[in-house]
């Protein structure tokens, strides 16, 4: 025998209802409040080739750069340039990080290592032989500012065709180090071979003083500047991704723009 | 709608917490007219209070995951509002931009009768679609900024990087003011309000009709 059931009042549907929704709201609120703690509080990832961010948001960090460079990234995408005139005359400087002082020239060379283990060693005046390419752009740092800078070099991509790399250029990534190897980066390939990507021996058309890179630098327009490695000491290939001085420190181990 | 309204909540509120930790990597923007600087973003004490310095990496990581969400949500809630038809009570009509300052004037308390109004008034219906074509200017400027060479053709929309930056900035310094506003009103609107964004519906106590109708008013009907 079930007891017939009493006629709710409106009231008591107000109430019951209410009860509900704030009772469902209540849960949110608390999964939302869950779901938040975990993820600030979740553990480091471990040191390796990329460190120092959440586990779960570096997770997020490369699956995020897979997608938009799927979606967008074209190497017929090209950086903005601007005239001559905008360049700015004081290049700003932010950090000297395996580059201090000036190096002798004569002590410098740049190391390539081939595929095969063979080291080639490079001069400034072999690279300065080839066709110079010259670019006035907008410098982006990861911090936040920017500024229209005039540089001058060769291509990456003419420096590959030159010394014969090209079965390295169908590697995944690029690693460049400076001599003393206290700071280095790791480069997908594409990037390395977008038309716009220098090894740049002049700034505004004087040689590299010490503080922006002398006596070779990388200026890669479609990356951070923590990416635009000063004072390369040496160059490898590899198909897993490079040591890189900023993302062993918790930024995006791309960093593409 | 509600469920859209209650994400984007904490979503913005996390957008705007990860969006500082980047700023202050380049804190540069002051508020100045004829070389008077009147403000600057942000004050030390500010910045040390929230714990936001030598934060620049971690503020990234949040802010391009939780990008996602906010989009998502942003998203949904346009899709939701188009299906089911409520963009009818949402999009201001022609009369909204006049009624309006009514609505203004009568919640100052300067003007004694409100306008008629249906779910949203005019106010509502300008603020709410407002609030909406700014997510859409910070997806646009954020996209300029985080990837300016391959959405170029955003970052030349924004009027260059520089700018594209400064829209982003300045519509986070607006989703402020609308809260504010917002929090403000919804004290103001009462407690039967704020359980209906809750609950979905709204008490209303109606009179019960009188049988005989005697009213002089009601004799066209």
């Amino acid at each position: 025998m079930s007891k017939p059931e009493k006629e709710t009042t409106v009231e008591q549907q107000i109430k019951r209802r209410t009860f509900i929704s704030f009772g469902l709201f209540g849960v949110y609120v608390a999964g939302a409040v869950g779901v938040w703690r975990w993820l600030y509080k979740s553990p480091e990832e471990v040191p390796g080739i990329t460190g120092g961010t959440r586990a779960p948001l570096r997770k997020a960090l490369n699956k995020t750069e897979i997608f938009f460079r799927r979606l967008a990234f074209n190497e017929n995408h090209l950086v903005k340039t601007y005239p001559k005139e905008m360049a700015a005359k004081q290049v700003r400087f932010n950090s000297d990080i395996g580059t201090e002082g000036v190096l002798p020239p004569e002590q410098w060379s740049l190391q390539v290592t081939k595929k095969n283990g063979q080291v080639l060693k490079i001069t400034l005046d072999q690279l300065k032989q080839l066709p110079k390419t010259e670019i006035i752009y907008d410098f982006k740092c990861v911090e936040g500012w920017d500024q229209i800078s005039h540089w001058g070099g060769l291509k990456f991509a003419d420096f590959i065709k030159h010394f014969g790399l090209e079965e390295e250029a169908k590697m995944d990534f690029v690693g460049m180090e400076t001599p003393d190897q206290k700071y280095y980066v790791g480069i997908d390939m594409p990037s390395a071979l977008h038309p716009q990507t220098l090894l740049a021996y002049e700034v505004n058309d004087k040689p590299l003083p010490g503080r922006h890179g002398q006596p070779l630098r990388l200026i890669i327009p479609v990356k951070y500047g923590i990416k635009n490695l000063k004072r390369i000491g040496n160059i490898t290939f590899s198909n897993t991704r490079p040591r890189d001085y900023w993302a062993e420190l918790g930024y995006d181990y791309y960093s593409g723009l | 709608m509600r469920w859209t309204h209650w994400v984007n909540f904490p979503v913005l509120t996390i957008m705007i917490w990860s969006g500082m930790l980047i700023y202050w990597a380049n804190d540069e923007y002051s508020f100045t007219i004829f070389g008077h600087t009147f403000f600057r973003f942000f004050p030390d004490w500010y910045y040390n209070l929230l714990h936001i310095p030598h934060r620049l990496s971690e503020g990234m990581a949040f802010h391009f995951l939780f990008m996602w969400f906010f989009t998502l949500n942003g998203f949904f809630y346009i899709l939701y509002s188009i299906i089911s038809g409520e963009w009818r009570y949402l999009l201001p009509n022609k009369h909204s931009f006049k009624e309006a300052w009514l609505v203004v004037l009568h919640d100052l308390n300067i003007r004694k009768t409100a306008p008629p109004q249906g779910k949203y008034n005019a106010a509502q219906r300008i603020a709410y679609t407002s609030i909406i074509i700014m997510g859409l200017g910070s997806l646009i400027t954020g996209l300029a900024i985080y990837k300016p060479v391959q959405f170029y053709y955003f970052t030349w929309l924004c009027g260059g990087y520089h700018l594209a930056r400064i829209w982003h900035f300045v519509l986070t310094i607006g989703y402020v003011f609308f809260f504010l506003v917002h929090i403000f009103q919804v004290i103001m609107a009462g407690w039967n309000n704020f359980r209906a964004v809750i609950t979905g519906f709204e008490v209303v106590n109606e009179q019960p009709k009188p049988a005989i109708e005697t009213n002089n008013e009601n004799e066209q009907a």
